[in-house]
């Protein structure tokens, strides 16, 4: 094994019925580098890592660990971490009601402490030297995402830890928990270890990471020092295409004064949501955006009537409607792509056609069951359409990947032929090339004639997805720019306040 | 706190049942089961009702519950409200000592019925309790009386371990013991119809020669019934088999009186007659007689012949309707 | 490519049945083996002079009907709510004594006061029943707890409609319900299952109620963000489970005539619940197959004929029935299954690779 390698696969392949998911794929983790594991939904990656972490057995290919004689097998997490491989999973699987310390020792066969204090003292020491603002005491539901993310690095890391996994960590966090996290993992790098990091956002990429791998059908496409791979060239690796203009796609103005609005709320409030006025026209993309708990997705939910209504007057084409529950909202043409698709999305163990036809079919009644071939039919048809990746149409949901699944629910929304579709960060999650399918189809949906609300985090893909945006702070509405004011500057400045 | 409030629950409705009796006559508290029990409290407590009337001589005041520390309460209220005499069929055997002794220090004279009490027999006047085993052994004694030149019986048990199972069940094996009887099966049912039925019907699949079936209550000697209807075999009187029940509802007794069947026994619900005659006779000065060393008289158990029983049978000794 | 999406099919949809089938196929086996004759059926004239059919088999299907209509209820509640009647036994008793009270206050038994006593008994085992759901659906109570009311006094309630222990009701028409119909040699029991299942698949078939009651027991919240009414589907389901429950407590009194308000369908809710979980469906709701349930049913009956005709003492059965449930059970568990499926993809691999290398060659 090459000189400063602590971790190397070779040719690994692993498939599932239908899936090749890994095809004789290479992957080299060096000592002290951060390693970026970078692919499109479905590339490859988690599995990579389930066969890393040895959660999947491999069909075929070698596995070498530094300090190891020949050919690893790893069979469970467990027995990786015994190797030095410990991994960190997007979501926290510590447990909030422990204090830091117990989370960091408790359940680990190695620490069986009699002593708290000693369990507490080691817990400190290793805070302190990792950086990281925690106190070994302290409960850690009481710390930030951040933290409670850099804890569970902590117990990762404190057995002799060679390679460290970072299974997209950042996904939940803010700009300034980034950077702290980020801090983190340069001080572990300078220890020696080794990290593999998988994310979607390119720019922390580039911003931490020293080498990239990156994956494509279960392929490997190529390794690369980060210095020579420009973040255009990655994204067209991993779409295996040359990048269209992204900026390019922009649509155009609708004038949301003239004419009767497709819908429109006044004083409309929620449970969750204070009074707000609304309208939007023909054909028009409007954005609600605001930082995280602004009110953006409380508004867009009492539009829908996800949440208890409280008050307001709502027009439908200018005829007053009652919304007073989704159903109404369906019935009016209205459809409502929530925010969290795993626990308001999709129906996990039902299959991809069932998801499909699911609103369509509570529209049309209880009474009048789509006949087996009209279900197939629909199936089919979007799952071509939308270019679903999916074994069959009878497969569950819930094994597809997160952008497939988010696009059976786009699916299940445009097959109800709705006047009005509001989509939640509908790209959250989603790697580039699902992403600007994803926008592409907004700017068609408009052009047909369909009114689109369009939420999301990222200001940047809202500038170039709509023509009006609604700035929300504190649960208030407090501008609304359109036309030249679309800068991501002015947005900025709107959000924080500065704009008044 | 519950006990407080049971108490004085139980006191208002001894208030309201004592004012609702203003008439002189001996006065009785009596603490049993409710009737919801069973068909056979059911019988037992309307045959208390009949016996301690006013036309009888009697004021009584009755209280019902399946729980012990209801009933004590209950007693003690008895005892307050001075009655002359307490009748208590207890829920169960222990915890009755104060009560007793409460009762006897104000010279009331206590009698137990249907179920004992763990006391030594000079705290009470009387017991009138069924001998379940003698019950078993009348049943028995009719069947070997049948003159068959074999036993094979299909025996059909009640809920393991309670008295009446027990009882029902010991004659038989006992008869079995001795070679007297030869049991094809022997499986509960644990009360259950329906399961007696299924019991039944998996003998006749599996093609055993049996001639008498032992159910240990009417209810599963009409399972019973059913699965031998089903499978065309004849039984009663002049049948292929001789079908035996337990318990004496009215209904059963039709079948008896039809022929369908061919015995019912009973474990008497009807205990208010002797306890009345006994409590006459310490009216009168006289002291009760007959009592065994544990204080107790045993009810006079009955077993009805298909051959034998009358219309009349029906309505004196069968229970329900 | 075709043929290989219709075995993946063939495997996704009916998987699930391979636990109660298998179960079945080893009691059936192992009675074989033990008895060559015990699934002989024959005819016989019964006591009415009809020609009957009788055997072993006959007695497990018809002695399972009671099971199976509940199983059938069962999965829908388990499916919708995530969790299990435990008054299925109860409320039927309530429901049998309801037909017992309509028959013995009317004039005398006839077809119409025989529907009538029926209709009671279904409307009556839906209030009931939807009593429970309200708690569950409205109150958001889990189900078990819910039920444990009507399975706690539902039995008192059943006694005070006709008082008295045991009240009977003697009529050719209750005999015909409970056991034969003149000129059929199947028992009538067997025959209802078939009907109830027959309407219930005619419910899957013209409405949405597998469709809705899956999507409500997997995400409620995505089910109301979808239109469904998750509150209306769960009250549904303990209605219809009512049905049920008046169903086959129509049955049990009609077998024998009588109504025993406490031992009617004793425990029987155990075994109902039992039946849905060797059918394969989890008991945590969702996804379910309702033959998995009935399956589940007649394996439950034939395990108890089964003993019953090994004569295995009273005092053990429920421990020999006990071990065998174990057994069904965890052949169904999720890590058995993977062991199995390992197992399977392992042999399915090598079959694979061998077709690969003949095509190659």
């Amino acid at each position: 094994m090459e000189n400063g390698v602590v971790l190397s696969m070779r040719n690994i392949s692993k498939s599932f019925p239908g899936v090749k998911a890994l095809q004789n794929v290479d992957f080299t983790l060096r000592k002290g580098e951060i390693h970026a594991l970078m692919g499109e939904n479905g590339a490859g990656k988690s599995t990579l890592i389930k066969v890393i972490t040895g959660v999947y057995p491999r069909d075929a290919g070698q596995c070498f660990v530094e300090g190891i004689d020949g050919d690893v097998v790893i069979h469970s997490p467990e027995e990786a971490q015994e190797r030095g491989i410990s991994t960190v999973y997007q979501e926290i699987t510590l447990c909030p009601n422990l204090t830091v310390a117990e989370n960091m020792y408790i359940g680990r066969g190695k620490y069986n402490f009699v002593k708290w204090k000693d369990m507490e003292k080691k817990a400190g020491a290793l805070l302190d030297s990792l950086n990281i603002p925690a106190r070994p005491k302290q409960q850690l539901g009481s710390c930030s995402l951040a933290v409670q993310q850099m804890v569970a690095i902590a117990r990762a890391v404190d057995t002799d830890c060679k390679v460290l996994i970072l299974d997209e960590p950042t996904s939940s966090l803010d700009d300034k928990e980034v950077a702290m996290l980020f801090k983190l993992m340069r001080d572990l790098k300078a220890r020696g270890v080794g990290i593999l990091f998988v994310t979607h956002f390119l720019e922390q990429v580039y911003e931490v990471c020293d080498r990239i791998t990156v994956l494509r059908n279960g392929e490997l496409v190529g390794e690369y020092e980060i210095e020579k791979l420009p973040q255009v060239e990655l994204v067209a690796k991993m779409m295996g295409k040359e990048l269209e203009g992204l900026s390019e796609i922009k649509s155009s103005d609708k004038a949301v004064d003239s004419g009767t609005p497709v819908y429109q709320a006044q004083g409309l409030s929620s449970s969750d949501a204070k009074p707000f006025d609304f309208k939007i026209a023909r054909g028009e993309v409007n954005g609600f955006t605001g930082l995280l708990g602004s009110g953006r997705s409380e508004s867009v939910r009492a539009i829908f009537g996800a949440d208890r209504v409280t008050g307001g007057h709502v027009t439908v084409e200018g005829k007053p409607v009652k919304i007073n529950k989704p159903f109404d909202a369906m019935k009016h043409g209205i459809g409502y792509l929530p925010e969290d698709r795993k626990r308001d999305g999709i129906i996990a163990d039902l299959s991809v056609r069932d998801n499909i036809i699911l609103a369509l079919q509570v529209m049309k009644g209880f009474f009048k069951p789509f006949s087996a071939a009209e279900k197939e039919k629909f199936a089919d048809e979007y799952i071509k359409a939308l270019d679903i990746k999916t074994a069959s149409a009878d497969t569950p949901i819930k094994s597809l990947s997160g952008g497939n699944q988010q696009k059976v629910i786009l699916a299940r929304w445009l097959l109800t032929h709705p006047n009005y579709l509001i989509l939640d960060e509908p790209t959250r999650g989603i790697d580039i090339g699902t992403k600007t399918e994803i926008q592409r189809l907004v700017l068609k949906l408009a052009d047909d004639g369909v009114s689109v609300t369009f939420i999301s985090s990222e200001i940047e893909e809202m500038l170039r997805t709509c023509s009006r945006l609604i700035v929300m702070r504190d649960r208030n509405i407090v501008g609304e720019l359109r036309g030249g004011q679309l800068t991501q500057d002015q947005v900025m400045r709107t959000i924080a306040g500065g704009a008044e | 706190m519950s006990r407080k409030i049971i108490a004085l629950v139980v006191s208002l409705i001894l208030v309201l049942g004592a004012c609702s009796a203003l008439a002189e006559g001996i006065k009785v508290g009596i603490v049993n089961n409710p009737p919801s029990e069973s068909g056979y409290r059911e019988a037992n407590v309307k045959n208390f009702e009949e016996v301690f009337s006013a036309e009888n001589g009697y004021e009584a005041s009755t209280f019902y519950s399946l729980k012990n520390d209801e009933q004590l309460s209950a007693a003690n209220q008895f005892i307050t409200d001075g009655v002359d005499y307490l009748l208590i069929s207890a829920a169960e055997t222990t915890g009755w000592d104060q009560v007793l002794a409460d009762a006897q220090e104000a010279g009331i004279g206590v009698f137990l019925f249907d179920r004992m009490i763990d006391a030594d027999p000079s705290m009470f006047e009387a017991a009138v309790v069924s001998d379940m085993a003698n019950e078993g052994d009348l049943a028995v004694s009719w069947l070997l009386d049948q003159g068959l030149d074999e036993y094979n019986v299909i025996h059909i048990q009640g809920a393991m371990g309670s008295d009446a199972q027990l009882g029902r069940t010991g004659a038989l094996d006992a008869a079995a013991a001795d070679g007297k009887v030869n049991l094809v099966v022997q499986q509960t049912a644990t009360w259950d119809e329906a399961e007696a039925k299924k019991i039944v019907e998996s003998v006749i699949n599996s093609g055993e020669k049996f001639n008498v079936i032992y159910a240990e209550n009417d209810g599963m000697a009409k399972g019973a019934v059913a699965a031998l209807d089903e499978a065309g075999i004849t039984h009663g009187v002049n049948g292929d088999v001789i079908v035996m029940g337990f318990d004496c509802n009215k209904w059963a007794l039709r079948e008896l009186l039809a022929g369908n069947w061919n015995y019912d026994g009973q474990c008497s619900p009807f205990q208010a007659g002797v306890i009345d005659e006994m409590i006459k006779t310490l009216e009168e000065g006289g002291t009760i007689e007959g009592l065994n060393e544990k204080g107790q008289i045993i009810n006079e158990e009955r077993g009805f012949d298909a051959t034998a029983i009358t219309e009349e049978d029906i309505e004196t000794y069968g229970l329900g309707e | 490519m075709a043929k290989k999406s219709f075995a993946a099919k063939i495997r996704n949809e009916y998987s699930q049945l391979l636990v109660p089938l298998v179960a079945l196929a080893l009691i059936i086996l192992f009675n074989l083996f033990r008895d060559p004759g015990f699934f002989s059926i024959s005819l016989a004239k019964n006591n009415l002079g009809n020609t009957v059919l009788q055997g072993n088999l006959i007695s497990t299907l018809n002695g399972a009907s009671e099971l199976a209509i509940l199983a059938m209820g069962m999965t829908l509640v388990t499916a919708a709510c995530g969790g299990q009647d435990i008054s299925v036994g109860a409320v039927a008793a309530i429901a049998g004594s309801v037909f017992v009270k309509v028959l013995r206050g009317s004039a005398g038994v006839t077809p119409l006061t025989v529907a009538l006593g029926i209709l009671g008994g279904i409307v009556v085992a839906m209030l009931f029943a939807s009593f429970s759901g309200t708690l569950v659906a409205v109150f958001k109570i889990q189900p078990m707890i819910a039920t444990l009311i009507l399975y706690t006094c539902g039995r008192s309630i059943a006694y005070w409609i006709n008082g008295g222990a045991t009240p009977t009701v003697e009529s050719p028409i209750i005999n015909s319900i409970g056991s034969f119909i003149p000129g059929i040699p199947i028992p009538t029991p067997i025959l209802i299952v078939i009907v109830v299942g027959i309407l219930f698949s005619l419910l899957f078939r013209f409405t949405n109620l597998r469709l809705y009651t899956q999507t409500v027991g997997i995400n409620q919240g995505a089910a109301r963000l979808n239109g469904i009414n998750s509150v209306g589907i769960k009250l549904l389901s303990f209605v219809l489970l009512g049905g049920c429950c008046a169903i086959a407590g129509v049955i049990g009194v009609s077998r024998l005539g009588l109504i025993n308000h406490e031992t009617l369908l004793l425990d029987v809710e155990m075994d109902a619940i039992l039946s849905v979980a060797i059918g394969g469906n989890l008991l945590g709701g969702g996804k379910f197959k309702m033959s998995g349930s009935i399956l589940g049913a007649y394996a439950i009956q034939a395990l108890t004929i089964t003993l019953y005709a090994m004569k295995v003492p009273s005092t053990d059965i429920k421990a020999y029935k006990a071990i065998v449930i174990i057994l069904i059970v965890a052949m169904g568990s999720p890590v058995v299954k993977e062991q199995m499926n390992r197992l399977w993809k392992k042999l399915a691999g090598k079959g694979s690779a061998a077709k690969f290398r003949r095509e190659a060659a």
